[in-house]
């Protein structure tokens, strides 16, 4: 007989389960589903900025030929939003439209054409009210209030100030304070949003596909929305074109297909264009920030004081998690003793802001990793030694009860210097060019989840069955990063068997088990210690079932993947016979595995919103970067990346570099070229040549240092991968480009006119002070 | 106006009756029901609808279905044989060029264009090539691999 040695697939290339289906063109994303006699739907969307609804006259609408269903505000009094806290957004605007491309009214009609038509027929009365695009306008005095609960058009404000600050300050050697501005940037995912929403009027059931990383959370909206009991409601996420956070949160495109397939008793397919997909948005706020620290001549961060406002946009969304990770998400990278925050969330006339890819830490991890350059060599210091200065200890909680268990951002430094010849290089390259250092983090999974239920954070099934197949039923959301591909070399990994026995299905309410979603960097830690929980499980019924069979016990069975042997004797069964016995008395065995964070993990209770921020483990990021910079045109080129990213350990090392790479480079886009800008709340780019994401020319090598530190709760040690490399990218640009010039950009996108400017006026400056040294 | 098209479509001869208006992006997606081919823009921005018409990549989206008459179309679906994945599709799925996917079908029809015309292309080739279609996962530096591993499986006698 031949004897199958245990298979092992952790930490090797694994190329994706799903990959052979993307490849092929035989992956259905929401939009490729077609069926007879299926309508269209379309939606009107408000051409005001902030407006009161006197009434929308759909009557020429509803009349047109081929038009089966118009719905407007009147049609549904639900509130939704993803924060159990905040449910104040409407699927269509009632009583008021608060930005431009607020959905209004929508059509079901029988093709596009009709669709089209009928929208230009609805004629909306409103009594316009101003209408507030900057922060500052919408903070100014006597600002209408956008919603009625919020009178000061704040969202809300974060405070807390721990350790002694002033006194930080006091012992600093250097102490400076700098504006910093991160415009509003934009997922810009490839595949528009789309939804087919299936009524049946017989059994008054609904079934909709949607285009989301969080098909549970589109499941409780649509019940709510559509007030109809959710065991009536079957939620399918086909195949993803990608997310980066702008479908974190159930959006008003699904749930209007779902209102107007009800009323039509009818399917309907709703597609958003580009433009309408960057009106739904749910991008990155606007951030205004203004950073003061202080550094001591031996490295230490002696104190940091944060003010940050978000421009939120027009409704709370993830709004109030946005701008508490932003102030404890300071912590959990450096070791640091004193620290201020001042937060404020603002509503303002704009499209509503999500849980961009690095939620709530890029933009505050850009002006602090800026402003400790800028003091390093205020002081003469190596960019790398003040790091190293300031490092923590793992396992460790900060000063604001973060849990720490593992910590390999000192082997991420030392990596990015060696690979990128920082010591000989650092300082002695010819003019216009530069290396730039910095370092970021970021969550696997928060802690707490959005929506406490007392479930486990994540469940897996796993199913056998007389074929001998194992069958991995898991809710996570595959959206490209990978997921579906970790679950499959769990089980396998711990069932010891060929990645190719192991089948997984996901994305479909009646089949599989509630998943929260694809965000926040949750899956492979938490759901991938669901699925290696549920594969041990499976794991114990075999090794009884083995036991049985050769009449010995459990004990003195070793799996051997396809081959069950005896510690003692000299037999064995193979995986086949093992199934055999193991289905005689129960039939098809169906186990199920779970994962729940530790209560030490949740954050802690030192101010409000301490919670969040709290995780099982975060994952570390340091990151090289080189650039040339052409002082005649301002152009910038990124020559190369080094990135070393602590994921733990590297389940499967081709997706996390993948992920490392999208992030970094995800991460260039809005520190060189992306900006939504709005001229009177009208986006400026909503399409995909003027939201300038990088093309295939402008993007450089980028060498990925994987890191293990090993988190001890992890699964096999992993943590995350997807977004913790995203925000050290921008820091370590700007650091680039002054080392370069001897100019520094606080302000984001670093786009050619504004590094002309900056060398402009740095040559002014030179030559004034050439002019006074003559003078002298 | 509707009139008859003749095309060859992935390898098939079909006569199809059309609006003149009527986009090649349409044709293929909605009479033709080949959904591998993508839409991810409001037009010619992304790259994600590329096709081959007699062996040179085009946008279908900016492509009127009536132009191409009597000429050869292929999509995705029309790349490898049978089953078999193609140098290039193996290239994407085995060296991850390929993420989300959704941008794959598009750099699949312009990489195939390049290979058939330029076996061994120089990485600025490649870039030349594929510089009009965005990919949002992947920050182009395994898809720049897939396509240099996908030369060496032809050299090696794997189809392009």
């Amino acid at each position: 007989m031949t004897r199958n040695v245990p298979t092992h697939n952790i930490g090797d290339y694994v190329p994706m389960v799903d990959g052979p289906e993307k490849v092929s063109g035989q992956a259905r994303y929401t939009a490729d589903f077609h069926g007879p006699g299926w309508l269209v739907g379309g939606i009107y969307r408000s051409p005001f900025a902030h407006a009161e609804i006197v009434e929308i006259d759909v009557s020429e609408a509803l009349a047109l030929p081929g038009v089966k269903a118009v719905v407007t505000g009147d049609d549904c009094d639900k509130g939704f939003g993803v924060l159990p806290i905040a449910r104040t957004e409407h699927p269509l605007a009632r009583g008021k439209v608060r930005y431009k491309g607020e959905p209004m009214a929508a059509v079901a009609a029988v093709d596009e054409a009709t669709v089209q038509e009928a929208l230009r027929l609805i004629k909306p009365k409103v009594r316009e009210l101003p209408a507030y695009f900057k922060a500052r306008d919408a903070l100014a005095e006597g600002a209408v209030a956008l919603h009625e609960h919020r009178p000061d058009n704040i969202e809300r404000d974060a405070f807390f100030e721990l350790g002694d600050v002033a006194a930080g300050f006091a012992e600093a050697d250097l102490v400076l304070e700098r504006d910093y501005n991160c415009p509003e940037v934009c997922q810009a995912q490839m595949e528009t949003h789309a939804a087919v929403a299936e009524y049946d009027a017989v059994r008054d059931r609904m079934t909709v596909h949607a285009s989301t990383q969080v098909p549970y959370y589109v499941h409780l909206m649509l019940a709510q929305i559509l007030d109809m009991d959710m065991a009536r409601i079957r939620v399918v996420k086909p195949f993803v074109g990608g997310g980066f956070g702008c479908r974190t949160e159930a959006l008003n495109v699904e749930l209007i297909s779902a209102l107007l397939a009800r009323k039509a008793k009818a399917t309907v397919k709703t597609v958003t264009t580009r433009e309408e997909t960057f009106i739904t948005h749910r991008g990155r706020p606007e951030h205004d920030i203004r950073m003061k620290m202080g550094l001591s001549r031996d490295g230490r961060i002696t104190a940091v004081e944060c003010h940050c406002d978000q421009r939120g946009g027009a409704h709370g969304g993830y709004g109030i998690v946005t701008i508490l990770y932003a102030g404890s998400m300071l912590y959990a990278i450096y070791d640091l003793d004193n620290v201020k925050y001042v937060g404020r969330r603002v509503l303002t006339n704009t499209p509503p802001c999500g849980a961009f890819r690095g939620h709530g830490v890029v933009d505050i991890r850009f002006a602090f990793e800026s402003l400790l350059d800028e003091l390093a060599d205020g002081l003469g210091l190596d960019p790398l030694g003040v790091r190293r200065a300031n490092y923590l200890e793992a396992p460790t909680f900060t000063q604001n009860d973060l849990m720490v268990n593992s910590y390999g951002l000192p082997e991420c430094v030392d990596w990015v210097e060696r690979e990128s010849g920082w010591r000989e290089r650092h300082g002695v390259l010819p003019p216009g060019k530069g290396l730039g250092f910095a370092c970021s983090h970021y969550i696997s999974g928060a802690s707490k989840p959005v929506n406490w239920t007392g479930e486990p954070h994540a469940t897996v099934k796993v199913k056998l069955d007389f074929d001998g197949s194992i069958v991995v039923l898991s809710g996570a959301a595959e959206i490209g990063q990978g997921s579906s591909t970790i679950i499959v070399q769990s089980v396998a990994e711990v069932l010891g068997l060929d990645l190719g026995r192991i089948r997984v299905i996901t994305g479909d309410s009646d089949v599989v088990p509630k998943d929260n979603g694809s965000y926040s960097s949750r899956v492979t830690y938490m759901v991938g210690n669901a699925a290696i929980d549920a594969a041990n499980a499976m794991k114990r019924v075999l090794v009884a079932a083995a036991a049985r069979l050769l009449e010995t016990e459990p004990g003195d069975i070793d799996c051997l993947g396809e081959f069950y042997q005896s510690l003692t004797m000299d037999k064995g069964a193979t995986f086949e016979e093992v199934v055999t016995e193991a289905l005689k008395d129960t039939g098809t065995v169906t186990v199920t595995g779970n994962f729940s964070t530790i209560p030490e993990s949740h954050g802690g209770r030192k101010y409000r919103g301490a919670a969040i921020g709290g995780t099982m483990g975060y994952s570390y990021s340091a990151q090289v970067v080189e650039v040339s910079v052409d002082e005649d045109t301002g152009v910038v080129t990124v020559d190369k990346v080094w990135v070393a990213h602590d994921c733990g350990k590297a389940l499967n090392r081709l997706t996390v570099e993948g992920q490392v790479q999208g992030s970094v480079w995800m991460g260039m886009g809005q520190a060189m070229s992306e900006e939504t800008g709005y001229h009177d709340g009208l986006p400026l780019a909503a399409n995909m040549l003027d939201y300038r994401v990088p093309t295939i020319f402008d993007s450089p090598p980028i060498e990925v240092g994987i890191v293990e530190s090993d988190d001890p709760h992890g699964p096999f040690g992993a943590k995350e991968a997807g977004e913790g490399s995203l925000p050290a990218f921008l820091p370590a640009l700007t650091n680039a480009i002054e080392a370069a010039t001897g100019v520094r950009f606080n302000d984001l996108p670093v786009t050619p006119d504004r590094v002309l400017a900056g060398i402009e006026k740095r040559r002014k400056q030179e030559a004034r002070a050439a002019k006074r040294g003559e003078v002298a | 106006m509707a009139h008859l098209l003749t095309l060859t479509l992935n390898g098939r001869k079909r006569i199809e009756a059309i609006e003149d208006n009527l986009l090649l992006l349409d044709l293929v997606r909605e009479t033709s029901g080949l959904t591998g081919t993508k839409t991810g823009c409001d037009g010619g921005e992304c790259g994600a609808c590329t096709v081959l018409v007699d062996g040179t990549p085009v946008l279908s989206c900016l492509t009127l279905a009536a132009t191409v008459d009597g000429k050869t179309v292929e999509t995705v679906e029309g790349l490898g044989e049978g089953a078999a994945l193609s140098a290039l599709q193996r290239g994407f799925h085995e060296k991850l060029g390929s993420q989300c996917g959704y941008c794959t079908p598009g750099f699949l029809m312009a990489s195939t264009g390049l290979l058939r015309r330029n076996p061994r292309p120089s990485e600025a080739e490649i870039k030349e090539a594929l510089g009009s279609n965005i990919c949002r996962c992947t920050g182009y530096v395994k898809i720049i691999e897939a396509v240099k591993y996908a030369s060496d499986l032809i050299e090696g006698g794997v189809p392009a």
